[in-house]
């Protein structure tokens, strides 16, 4: 019998990467089955596509570009390819995905060294690059068609919710999408941002296993809201009401999903909390003032990018610390 | 019920069903006992025996070697065979060990004072100071140095940390459900040293049995009882203090600082054992538990008892261990032999069987070290100024404030070991600083 002698302390929590990212792609299959629903089985192929490429292409990037040896299936990728397919809108061909996939991951996560390397969250640059690089698949918005057989393409081309805002006006907007839809999901838009309901649920499993706080989503949404209180005192037809504004767009996608993303949040609480607000804001600037009529991944990104910042100001107070 | 806890923390499987329901046995003296010199914090005692010298069970055979350290006494009657040096677990180098050989039936030789009600405070101070008492919760601080606080701090409250909040270890709790009156007994004698009005008792709320025994005992008194939450590491002593008291150590300062002296149970019955019955410190109770062994239970055994008498009383090891602790799985100390004695602090034996190496990644910046952190650090970035050897902002991220509890390394689902790079950084900087003075 040969005893081991190492360090202290000897037991660890059975949690790894591998469980927190399974629990991550077991939260979005509500989001998935709805969008299934909604938008049609391509939709499904192509979070299916998103998942299990992604994978693919991390393996192929760590073993024969990294040439890395201890490559395992952290379920990561299939995370960040998910991700990457419910931010596209359900008419996207399979290779704009493929194009996506090979720039979240191959740029955005391991040219910053892999995997909790990366600053900015890799399936948001995807998107970003696609909606940069092909503007015109990236917004072709089309009406939900109901039904599992049917073909996105088979559907009415439709704008969004925010989009109609920002064009027509909040009267219009409001008859066309109602808050009963917009929650539940029966509106065009991104794969997995249709319905705020599934997401929350998906959400609630993630906080029920502790794999998560609440406290991004919970600063986010709630700037979102506040800014919107504010601005639909100033003028409500322009910038429409709080309700809406939480529910349009890919608000919720975002804000429980991809700005939690632990590898590009803030470490702290009060950390989480300012880089929600800050998401929140920069969210709103751009939807009511800016040329995109939705500012979620623009946000996200952004902030990410002064995680760095706002973790060397934010720490956790010290125990017993004497204030000088 | 309110439970009173601290912020942070984490609750690993406890694991106490394996031992709690065994009571304590007493182990028969082995033939040979092996007494480190260094059984204690602080300077090893200076041996005032020979070789071949006969020795009788409690007599002195080290002497302090310094302000901070600790009589030893012979464990059993017999022969010092040698003076030589072993493996010492806890310094992790040879250091100087007498071996008594065992020819006899315990001859005791008492600690010689007159009865404990006439003492006064120093002359208290004196007995546990000649009983060779240091902490038994594992720090193996002299006793008698803790409980004589420099002028000028004024001591209010005593605690006895009866949390044991270490998964696997039961016999702090085994020692207040079977010798609670001794407990008892010894927290009226510390808290006439102390001069202090107020004492706690914390216990676990996973020790429901215990808490009540003990609040039956000490209900007409000005002893306490509080029940805790029952999360690790609830029975470190700033995070102790902060539950009972609501007090905070101030980082580099010591309970003594916010009043208050914290002592592990089996060290409060060691001092009613030195001042009433008269018996210096020669034994310990401690747990052996643990997947890997035959028989998980609390024993009493002489200090200097190896580890191999003490995994044979226990059954022996089944096949699949893989791992010997000398103490508990969070903060304990691996050993890869079994000739290896116990020590004053050893509270336990816990022998882990064989487990999948966890596959080890990157930091995914998940903020469970962040969350669980009972002082606040930030270990995953410790772990990153440690590694870069950047040990100045180390400290000033608070690498001194650490206690060492191992949480933030247990709950890391990417199994990154960050308490062992951050007490590897504090001797280091200490290290590079003691040269630059």
């Amino acid at each position: 019998m040969k005893l081991i002698q190492s360090d202290a302390p000897h037991i660890r929590t059975k949690d790894s990467v591998r469980s927190i990212m399974l629990d991550v792609l077991l939260a979005l299959v509500p989001a998935v089955a709805v969008a299934t629903f909604f938008f049609g089985l391509y939709a499904l192929f192509l979070c299916l596509f998103g998942a299990i490429v992604g994978e693919l292409i991390e393996w192929f990037i760590v073993r024969i570009l990294r040439k890395q040896k201890d490559f395992s299936f952290d379920l990561s990728a299939a995370v960040t390819g998910l991700l990457l397919a419910m931010n596209l809108p359900p008419t996207a061909p399979w290779w704009l995905l493929l194009i996506g996939l090979l720039v979240a991951l191959g740029v955005a996560k391991h040219a910053f060294g892999g995997i909790g390397q990366n600053i900015f969250n890799p399936a948001l640059v995807g998107r970003v690059f696609l909606l940069i690089s092909f503007p015109t698949l990236m917004t072709k918005w089309t009406a939900p068609v109901r039904g599992f057989t049917r073909m996105p393409w088979d559907a009415m081309t439709s704008a969004t919710a925010l989009g109609v805002l920002k064009g027509s006006g909040f009267s219009e907007a409001i008859q066309r999408f109602s808050y009963v839809d917009l929650f539940f999901g029966n509106v065009g838009g991104c794969i997995g941002e249709t319905s705020a309901f599934v997401l929350l649920l998906g959400f609630i499993y993630l906080l029920v296993r502790k794999r998560v706080n609440p406290v991004i989503p919970a600063t986010y949404i709630g700037t979102v809201f506040g800014f919107a209180s504010i601005m639909y005192l100033v003028n409500a037809e322009r910038f429409g009401t709080p309700l809406f504004h939480i529910l349009s767009g890919g608000l919720f996608l975002g804000a429980l999903f991809m700005a939690t993303d632990m590898v590009t949040s803030p470490m702290t609480l009060k950390g989480q909390a300012v880089f929600g607000i800050g998401c929140g804001a920069v969210t709103m600037i751009i939807r009511l003032f800016a040329g995109y009529p939705e500012g979620v991944s623009l946000a996200i990104l952004l902030m990410n990018a002064l995680v760095p910042l706002i973790d060397r100001a934010f720490k956790p107070k010290i125990f017993g610390e004497v204030k000088v | 019920m309110k439970l009173l806890t601290f912020k942070g923390g984490t609750h690993p499987p406890e694991k106490k069903e394996l031992a709690k329901d065994k009571a304590l046995l007493r182990m028969d003296p082995p033939q040979f006992v092996y007494v480190f010199l260094s059984n204690h914090a602080g300077a090893p005692a200076k041996p005032v025996v020979k070789e071949n010298d006969t020795v009788k069970t409690g007599q002195i055979i080290g002497e302090p070697g310094g302000f901070i350290s600790a009589y030893l006494h012979s464990p059993v009657t017999g022969v010092v065979r040698k003076i030589d040096k072993l493996y010492h677990p806890v310094q992790g180098r040879p250091m100087e060990a007498i071996v008594i050989e065992r020819t006899s039936e315990d001859d005791w030789q008492f600690l010689d004072h007159s009865e404990w009600e006439s003492l006064s405070k120093e002359q208290l101070l004196e007995v546990i100071k000649k009983a060779g008492i240091v902490g038994l919760g594992g720090a193996m601080f002299p006793t008698h140095v803790k409980l004589n606080p420099p002028a000028g701090k004024t001591i209010d409250t005593f605690i006895v940390n009866g949390a044991e909040c270490e998964p696997y270890l039961t016999v702090d709790h085994r020692l207040m459900l079977e010798q609670a009156e001794d407990l008892v007994l010894g927290v009226k004698i510390v808290m006439k040293i102390l001069g202090t009005k107020k004492a706690y008792i914390g216990v676990e709320s996973n020790k429901m049995d215990a808490y009540e025994h003990l609040k039956r005992l000490c209900s007409d008194s000005s002893i306490e009882v509080v029940l805790l939450r029952t999360k690790y590491p609830q029975g470190a002593e700033k995070q102790l203090i902060y539950a009972i008291t609501d007090r905070k150590v101030p980082v580099g300062g010591l309970p003594m600082d916010v009043g208050v002296v914290v002592q592990n149970v089996q060290t409060v019955i060691a001092i009613k054992r030195a001042v009433v019955d008269r018996k210096p410190l020669i034994e310990r109770a401690l747990t052996i538990t643990g997947e890997a062994i035959n028989n998980p239970m609390n024993v009493i055994a002489r200090i200097g008892t190896t580890i191999q008498q003490l995994v044979d009383f226990a059954g022996g090891l089944k096949e699949d261990a893989e791992k010997l602790i000398m103490g508990g799985p969070m903060t304990g100390i691996a050993v890869n032999r079994l000739d290896l004695p116990i020590l004053k602090g050893t509270s336990g034996i816990t022998v882990l069987s064989h487990e999948a190496e966890p596959i080890k990644k990157p930091c995914i910046r998940c903020t469970k070290c962040v969350v669980s952190c009972p002082m606040g650090l930030q270990p995953y970035l410790l772990y990153l100024l440690g590694n870069k050897r950047k040990y100045d902002q180390a400290v000033e991220e608070g690498l001194m404030a650490c206690i060492e509890c191992g949480v933030c390394a247990y709950v890391c689902p990417s199994k990154i070991d960050h308490v062992r790079v951050i007490k590897l950084t504090k001797k280091v900087y200490q290290a590079l600083r003691g040269g630059k003075k």
